[in-house]
């Protein structure tokens, strides 16, 4: 405990700590979005594309976090405007994922650079963050959230049900592109702490583990943003004390979180409220019906 | 309640690409009308309704609704859409689907309003869900699903009602309870329902007009006039039997093989329900 008090008064220590507190609200927030639009593979491919970007700028000299925000925000334009439709998304995801996955390792090979920083960008860099990248991060993750609050009640209603959301004016398909730039900004956040590699370990972890403890929409995002700050936190703080590297923590708490609510604290919480429900037959939803007209 | 028409058709023709859905459908639906919606998978249906919606424009003629042109998120259409399931995981409860209704599709978080909430739970009210309000909405039965989509179009205060195959994977009972629940707020606001539909009987109680759409013809008039066997029979081009047995009506036409309901698609051989590029 004196050894953790003790390091609290470094600088770098207290950087990690700042940055993480930023980059775990964001991840808490559009993971809730991630999982109930069902888009992991999307977040897989904005991290490796975000690695390409970040490898490009480290070519030019240029800031690597920067670098990974253009990234993960080119492919996000790719998708969105390539791959509305939910069918045709993943193979436009991974169309676009192999080719600039392509490019970064090009990127990569012609750095001459320390091959310790693309080690650091597919594992996390959180505790080496300057006060300058601290101020970055924050200054990206407050536009994140504004944008995602702005669009907040429109974007829930475009996930859950997007028929009648459409026929209510709705703009959906707008929506998925702004959502997959909201996502590529979380995603260049969220590598600061696990890296490329353990993205989901941020950005879908957190919003499955809290979509079993309530059915309340608004609760589950804060659930999600405390189990992402448990992780976050915790994992830099216990990485401090053991010299193990952050992201091993971090993608163990998440992990254990997930567990916890998924087979310990969620099933109690489900059937009591279902029990409270009285009569029609609790068959779940019936097979979709086929498209007429 | 005035006399314009709640839905005009005027000659409207409707097309995806070179294929015709529909050709010259003129159709004049009074307020308080429940009109069931019939005809073969892919005869355009739903395309009818998101013409309503304003989601699509017809290739010829002029769709109004309540006077005006079809405009999308008009406050004055509620629309329950074809049956999609919810994942049984999704942090979502009935209560907040229903709320969706109320101000879902504007800007920003929307905290809780007293004024809303209250309006939600006259809506849950109304079609006597507030027991499982709470409970997190894929867990709940197609029936339960449908009575909350019913009260998320409602909450609104539509003057027009539009359903997509409503009755669709309910057992009878259910059946009978949606489409109760519809005419019921027909007769107690004097909305209007335009209700896809591929069986009549369940709402054949509650229904004014029919409108019967195939391989781009139409025929519309109150069930009894629509629903004969010469009026079907000039529809499908080949000869059919409408047979009314126990109060049921059944659409049946000639087959090389034993006798077949017209109005159950999976039934229906392509032959007679072939909606190509019509005749």
């Amino acid at each position: 405990m004196d050894q953790l008090v003790g390091l609290l008064g470094y600088e770098f220590v207290q950087n990690a700590l700042a940055a993480g507190f930023v980059i775990a609200i964001v991840s808490g927030v559009v993971s809730g979005f991630v999982v109930a639009r069902n888009m992991s593979f999307a977040v897989h491919a904005l991290a490796e594309l975000g690695f390409t970007g970040s490898a490009g700028f480290l070519l030019l000299h240029l800031s690597p976090v920067l670098g990974l925000l253009a990234g993960s925000a080119v492919t996000a334009v790719f998708i969105g405007t390539l791959g509305v439709r939910a069918r045709g998304r993943d193979v436009v995801v991974g169309v676009v994922m192999a080719f600039g996955l392509g490019l970064g390792v090009l990127f990569i090979t012609l750095y001459k650079g320390y091959a310790t920083q693309a080690f650091a960008i597919l594992f996390g860099t959180i505790t080496g963050v300057s006060r300058g990248d601290v101020l970055l991060l924050l200054a990206i993750g407050a536009v994140t959230l504004l944008a995602l609050a702005a669009i907040y009640r429109p974007l829930v209603f475009a996930t859950v049900d997007p028929e009648v959301a459409e026929a209510r004016g709705v703009p959906v398909g707008a929506l998925a592109v702004v959502f997959l730039l909201i996502m590529a900004a979380a995603v260049a956040e969220a590598i600061q702490v696990v890296g490329v590699l353990l993205i989901l370990t941020l950005l879908i972890t957190p919003g499955a583990a809290a979509e079993r403890l309530t059915p309340r929409p608004g609760l589950a995002i804060a659930c999600s943003v405390a189990i992402a700050l448990l992780c976050t936190i915790g994992g830099i703080l216990l990485s401090l004390v053991t010299n193990a590297p952050v992201s091993v923590f971090v993608t163990s708490l998440s992990f254990l979180s997930y567990l916890l609510a998924r087979f310990a604290i969620g099933p109690r919480r489900t059937e009591r409220r279902l029990a409270s429900v009285p009569t029609e037959a609790r068959s779940g939803p019936a097979p979709t019906a086929s498209k007429t007209g | 309640m005035s006399s314009r028409p709640a839905v005009r058709f005027e000659r409207v023709t409707l097309s995806y690409g070179a294929r015709r859905i529909w050709t010259d459908l003129s159709l004049d639906i009074a307020p308080g009308t429940f009109v069931a919606i019939l005809g073969p998978n892919g005869s355009g249906k739903t395309s009818l309704l998101r013409a309503i919606l304003g989601l699509v424009a017809p290739s010829a003629g002029r769709v109004e609704v309540l006077g005006r042109a079809p405009r999308r998120g008009d406050p004055a259409i509620g629309y329950v859409p074809q049956h999609s399931s919810f994942d049984s995981e999704l942090p979502f409860r009935g209560r907040d689907l229903v709320r969706l209704g109320v101000d879902g599709h504007r800007w920003g978080i929307g905290w809780s309003d007293p004024a809303a909430n209250a309006r939600v739970n006259r809506a849950l009210g109304s079609v006597e869900a507030e027991s499982y309000a709470d409970a997190p909405i894929g867990r709940l039965s197609g029936g339960e699903q449908q009575r909350l989509r019913i009260a998320q179009a409602l909450v609104g205060d539509p003057q027009i009602l539009l359903c997509d195959e409503p009755l669709a994977n309910l057992d009878l009972r259910y059946q009978q309870a949606i489409t109760d629940l519809i005419a019921g707020w027909r007769d107690r606001v004097g909305g209007t329902v335009l209700f896809v539909t591929h069986d009549v009987n369940p709402v054949l109680r509650v229904v004014n007009q029919v409108l019967f759409v195939v391989n781009g013809r139409w025929a519309a008039g109150t069930p009894d006039e629509v629903l004969r066997s010469e009026r079907m029979s000039a529809l499908y081009g080949s000869h059919v039997d409408v047979v009314r047995v126990h109060g049921r009506i059944l659409v049946v036409g000639e087959s090389t093989e034993s006798g077949f309901n017209i109005e159950e698609p999976h039934h229906a051989p392509a032959a007679v329900v072939d909606h190509g590029d019509g005749h």
